[in-house]
């Protein structure tokens, strides 16, 4: 702020004080009996005087003036005078993440001393655990930690990225960016059907067997790249393995086929900066406990 | 019979008026006048641009559809709020938010900083049906905006409007704007609104 404004602030905050005193004290009425001052005021038989302001509602007012010039000498206010105590509203927060990371850190350091295999069915990591998910992961990866339609189902074996401590907390710390390119300018129309039967054929269904052949000829050419010559994906790349039966965007025929046509790019966000290490770490024990508690 | 010296006052309307409008005054000059006239308020945070064409049109909807009405936009210096949300907001953030959508009901979350929080795949099964990502959301369905698309032709308009009141578009951003825009639906622009809020102050651990 400006000297001008903090001049003006104050200035003007002073003038208010003043004045409300002087309006209080100066138009004091004191002693004045109930029937010596009516106004002449009168409108059936009731008139109405001219009494003193109750002693409660006086002395109320004085107290709130007062109030008012010990909170603005206290606290801030009066433009740039940051008040005695010099309190602010983000300083009062910092003092307060502050003391919660005190009191937080002998904890949290304990449990990131200890590997994530350890300390994965501990009850209170479990109980933390708990709520750092439904706050955090619950929205996509449902309350229950299974997942939907496009979201990963985290308690069963079947891992995207690999399902091991050091992986689930790099997941979690830095986010994940599946990139499946779209096909369908690619291979064509055909040729996306054609990759879908030998998909389904992959999972001992059997679709028409000229189709799944044409189509296991566009596999090896471009699919091969991520989810491997037999289909059993590659979870360094986050390609998922086709043939176990676990679809995470369907695996009917026509399912299968919009995935091949539109590809798929599925986003786990970053979560290093809103949780920080100690608390994704104990996040991270709780997802990899989860295929223990189910 | 003598009266209080008030007496003057309560027998003269116009009187009363003046000096009740004195009295009132004084609150505005002090808490208001120095916001609108001074700068402290109204000086942007390093690096934050003016809402891209696409999120401009979303934003738009955001309103049209009120979403204000149950998200908030405004991260308090609580410590329950930045565990929560992220950092808390900041005015040098806002300074290009015509009008801004602080709101003061939170029935579902703050919003300010849900950008990158969730993915667009997300957001967009989300507003189409909040219930088939989270089941106990009680939060509207809008599967409408999947069907309308958008023609960009106010666009322009909207940004020059918006320059005139302080908001830094170029003319090229002005003359792109309807290219930018055309042809996308109402869904596209909502999350490309949604994903860039508050992403330029995040808290770092």
């Amino acid at each position: 702020m400006t000297s001008f404004w903090s001049a003006w602030i104050i200035i003007l905050t002073s003038i208010t004080l003043i004045a409300m005193t002087w309006l209080l004290l100066g138009n004091r009425k004191t002693g004045a009996k109930k029937e010596d001052t009516p106004t002449g005021h009168a409108y059936d038989g009731i008139e109405e005087y001219d009494n003193p302001l109750p002693a409660w509602w006086f002395f109320m007012f004085l107290i709130t003036i007062i109030w008012g010039v010990g909170y603005l000498v206290v606290y801030p206010g009066m433009g740039n005078f940051p008040g005695v105590i010099g309190w602010t509203s983000t300083g009062q927060h910092a003092e307060r993440v502050a003391a919660a990371e005190e009191r937080h850190r002998a904890m949290y350091d304990r449990y990131l001393a200890m590997p994530i295999e350890d300390i994965a069915s501990d009850p209170m990591v479990r109980r933390m655990g708990m709520r750092m998910f439904g706050n955090n992961c619950a929205q996509c990866h449902g309350a229950d930690a299974r997942g939907g339609y496009g979201f990963p189902n985290l308690t069963d074996s079947d891992w995207l990225y690999g399902g091991d401590a050091k992986t689930i907390e790099a997941s979690i710390t830095n986010g994940r960016q599946a990139a499946m390119p779209a096909w369908e300018n690619v291979i064509g129309d055909r040729g996306v059907e054609e990759v879908a039967a030998y998909v389904l054929r992959l999972n001992n269904h059997e679709p028409d067997a000229a189709m799944a052949d044409a189509g296991e000829a566009h596999f090896k050419t471009y699919c091969v790249a991520c989810h491997g010559p037999d289909g059993k994906g590659n979870p360094a790349l986050g390609a998922p393995n086709l043939t176990d039966g676990i679809w995470l965007y369907g695996g009917t025929p026509s399912e299968i086929a919009h995935s091949v046509r539109a590809g798929r790019n599925g986003v786990m966000p970053a979560f290093n900066h809103q949780l920080g290490p100690e608390k994704i770490h104990i996040l991270s024990a709780y997802v990899y406990g989860l295929r223990e508690a189910n | 019979m003598a009266l209080s010296k008030h007496d003057k006052i309560e027998k003269n309307v116009s009187l009363m008026i003046v000096l009740t409008i004195v009295a009132i005054s004084f609150g505005t000059l002090v808490e208001l006048a120095p916001l609108v006239f001074g700068k402290q308020v109204k000086e942007p945070i390093e690096g934050l641009k003016p809402l891209p064409a696409l999120a401009l049109e979303g934003r738009d909807i955001y309103i049209r559809e009120g979403c204000n009405t149950c998200h908030s936009q405004m991260i308090r210096p609580l410590r329950a709020e930045t565990e929560r949300y992220g950092h808390y907001s900041v005015a040098g953030e806002l300074v290009y938010n015509h009008p801004f959508l602080w709101g003061s009901k939170r029935t579902g979350p703050d919003l300010a900083r849900v950008g990158g929080r969730y993915s667009d795949d997300w957001h967009r099964a989300h507003l189409f049906n909040p219930r088939d990502v989270v089941p106990e959301s009680i939060m509207p369905s809008y599967p409408w905006l999947f069907d309308h698309t958008l023609d960009g032709a106010t666009t322009g308009r909207k940004m020059a409007a918006l320059r005139s009141l302080g908001v830094p578009y170029t003319d090229e951003d002005i003359a792109g704007a309807a290219d930018a825009v055309a042809g996308k639906t109402e869904v596209d622009a909502v999350v490309a609104y949604l994903q860039q809020l508050g992403t330029l102050l995040q808290m770092r651990r």
